[in-house]
This record gives structure tokens, C-alpha cells and sequence, in this order.
């Protein structure tokens, strides 16, 4: 661990009782939801992580329980070094509590996850869509979301796919 | 100057209304452009000097869709880009043409996902699809000229 992170990571653990790991010189805190707001504002105030550089999230489907685990990288450009918040969530109900009021730059990121996970963001000012048309159904970046579209069409097929596939008429 | 100079010893030329104002259609279609992706690179070096497809009488890519008659869709079109491209197909000026330049406009191409059409025949009629990945630019203009075959074949009907 680069030794400026220590004393961060040092902080959260005595704060939050908070775990931390580490993997080829990342590291990566586990908070909890009702942590992680007063974990943000923590990092940004008291330790110069001006920037949340990327908040993404990672299914780990069949495992239900924590089923997503939701990421925020915060970055020091002060003091040069990155850490990773990671907040488990469970598939049942995918829930964080919206970062916005701490980094203004999550309103998108979160409005993204909501796009792509369903990871609800609670208190977001703006919840519509970012990315995906309105009427999207489902989210695409959850591992039981159908991987392909449409059934390719083949000799032996075509006809069967064909009177399926919307056409437009003029 | 008038006309007589330029005919010569021609004189008179007879001919019927349709075929007369289908051939002049073909002498000077302008496509929209409607570069999406990569195919857009091969359909602007159709243009450019190398392969030059204003030797068809296709001068000018307009940039609006009121000054046009062919569509070039050249590229992927991605469902929060299908209703954009409906609403500048519906507001070219009858008649009008359309082209799915590549595999992705054809049928979707190797994107077979939930974020692209498989095919723009799901948002606009099409009336020739030139295939490849992306299609030479000679392909293109093979398909601008099929589009001209198809145009000189067409019949007026009165509306009804």
C-alpha cells in the first residue's frame, strides 16, 4: 500500500470498522450504505479526495446476497493516490444513497447505474434515463439480462424469424 | 447560344413523361448524409477525389434533410437514434430514396444486442442495401446505381 494511503485507510477503519483489500497495489474499503455518504465527505474534506474519478458496479448474479457491489474511485490529484469504496448491495433491493450532495460529478454515474443495474440512487435530483432510449425494459449490464437480440436468421429459419421482425411500412 | 447549337443535326426528341423525368432524377440525386460509424469514412472517399461519385451527378451531400432525396444510412443506428432518423427520413421532400450502407444498417451486423436495430428496415423502407464491413466505395456507388435502375423503372400513378 502506497504509504500516503495508509493514514486514509487507517481513519476509515477506525471510523466505520470498516475492512479493507488490497490487490496489486489498489485498495479496495467495504462500507456499508449507511456509511458511505459520511465516508465521501470524510475522504473529500479531510483528505483532499477532490475527485470522484469513476462509480461503477459489478454484478456477482447467482450470488444473491450481496448480489451487486457498488464502486465509487476517488482520486487526490493533491496527494496523488486513488482508493476504492466498495458498498455491497443485495439483489432483493438494489439501494444506495445518491452521492450528488457530496461530488456533484455523480449525477450522471448515477444515473447511469440506474440505466444499466437498476441500482437505485435515493434522493437523486434528475432519476431519467441517461444513456438507454425511455422505454427501455431491463437493464443490459446485469448478468441475467439475454446476452443476444435477435435470433440470427439462416436458410433453415428464415421464414419463421422473418414473420416475427418489425418492418417499417412507408 | 440556344439550344439548336447543342442538338445539332438531332432536331427533334421524343419521349414519354415518366422516362424523361425519371432520367433527369438520376442525373442529380443528393444524399443526406447520415454518417453513424466507420462506413461513413468510405462514404465520404466515395465522394472525394479518388473515386469522385459526382460523376453521377451526386455533387453536393446536404446536410438537410429538405434539400435532399436519398438517404444514406452509413453506419449502426442505435435505438435512441431510430426515432431521430424516422423524423429526418419523414422530413425529406417526396420522392425519396433510401440506402442501409453495411452489414449494420442491413441487418444489424455483428451488434446483435439490445442498444442496436437490426436493421434500419425496422424504422424506414429501404430500397438497397449494400452489403460489407465496412462496403468499398465502389460498392456504394454500385449501389447509388442500382438505386438509379430502380428510379428509371418507376411508373407514375395517379393518387387515388
Amino acid at each position: 500500500m502506497d504509504h500516503k494511503l495508509e493514514p486514509i485507510v487507517k481513519a476509515l477503519q477506525d471510523q466505520f470498522k470498516a475492512t479493507y483489500e488490497e490487490f496489486r497495489g489498489e485498495v479496495h474499503v467495504f462500507l456499508t450504505t449507511e456509511q458511505i455518504i459520511e465516508a465521501l465527505t470524510l475522504l473529500r474534506d479531510k483528505h483532499e479526495f477532490e475527485l470522484l474519478s469513476a462509480m461503477t458496479a459489478v454484478d456477482y448474479y447467482p450470488q444473491t446476497s450481496p448480489r451487486f457491489h457498488v464502486i465509487y474511485q476517488l482520486s487526490s490529484l493533491a496527494k496523488n493516490v486513488t482508493v476504492q469504496l466498495r458498498v455491497p448491495v443485495n439483489g432483493d433491493q438494489p439501494r444506495v444513497p445518491t452521492a450528488t450532495r457530496v461530488y456533484e460529478v455523480a449525477n450522471w454515474r448515477e444515473r447511469e447505474l440506474m440505466d444499466m443495474f437498476g441500482i437505485v440512487a435515493e434522493g437523486h435530483p434528475d432519476p431519467r434515463k441517461l444513456l438507454l432510449p425511455d422505454d427501455q425494459e431491463g437493464y443490459p449490464l446485469r448478468k441475467d439480462f439475454p446476452l443476444g437480440y435477435e435470433e440470427p436468421q439462416f436458410t433453415f429459419n428464415f421464414d419463421e424469424i422473418d414473420v416475427r421482425k418489425p418492418y417499417a411500412k412507408e | 447560344m440556344g439550344v439548336e447549337q447543342k442538338l445539332g443535326n438531332m432536331g427533334v426528341v421524343t419521349t414519354t413523361l415518366e422516362s424523361m423525368v425519371n432520367w433527369s432524377r438520376t442525373g442529380a440525386m443528393w444524399p443526406m448524409l447520415f454518417g453513424l460509424a466507420c462506413c461513413a469514412i468510405e462514404m465520404m472517399s466515395a465522394q472525394a477525389s479518388h473515386y469522385d461519385m459526382s460523376r453521377f451527378g451526386m455533387e453536393l451531400m446536404r446536410a438537410s434533410p429538405r434539400q435532399s432525396d436519398l438517404m444514406i444510412v452509413a453506419g449502426r443506428v442505435s435505438r435512441k437514434m431510430g426515432p431521430v432518423l424516422r423524423r429526418l427520413y419523414d422530413q425529406m421532400p417526396e420522392p425519396k430514396w433510401v440506402i442501409a450502407m453495411g452489414d449494420c444498417a442491413s441487418c444489424g451486423g455483428v451488434f446483435n444486442n439490445y442498444a442496436i436495430y437490426q436493421g434500419v428496415d425496422e424504422i424506414v423502407p429501404v430500397d438497397v442495401f449494400v452489403a460489407g464491413c465496412p462496403p468499398r466505395p465502389e460498392a456504394l456507388i454500385h449501389g447509388v446505381l442500382t438505386v438509379y435502375e430502380k428510379v428509371k423503372g418507376e411508373k407514375f400513378v395517379v393518387p387515388t
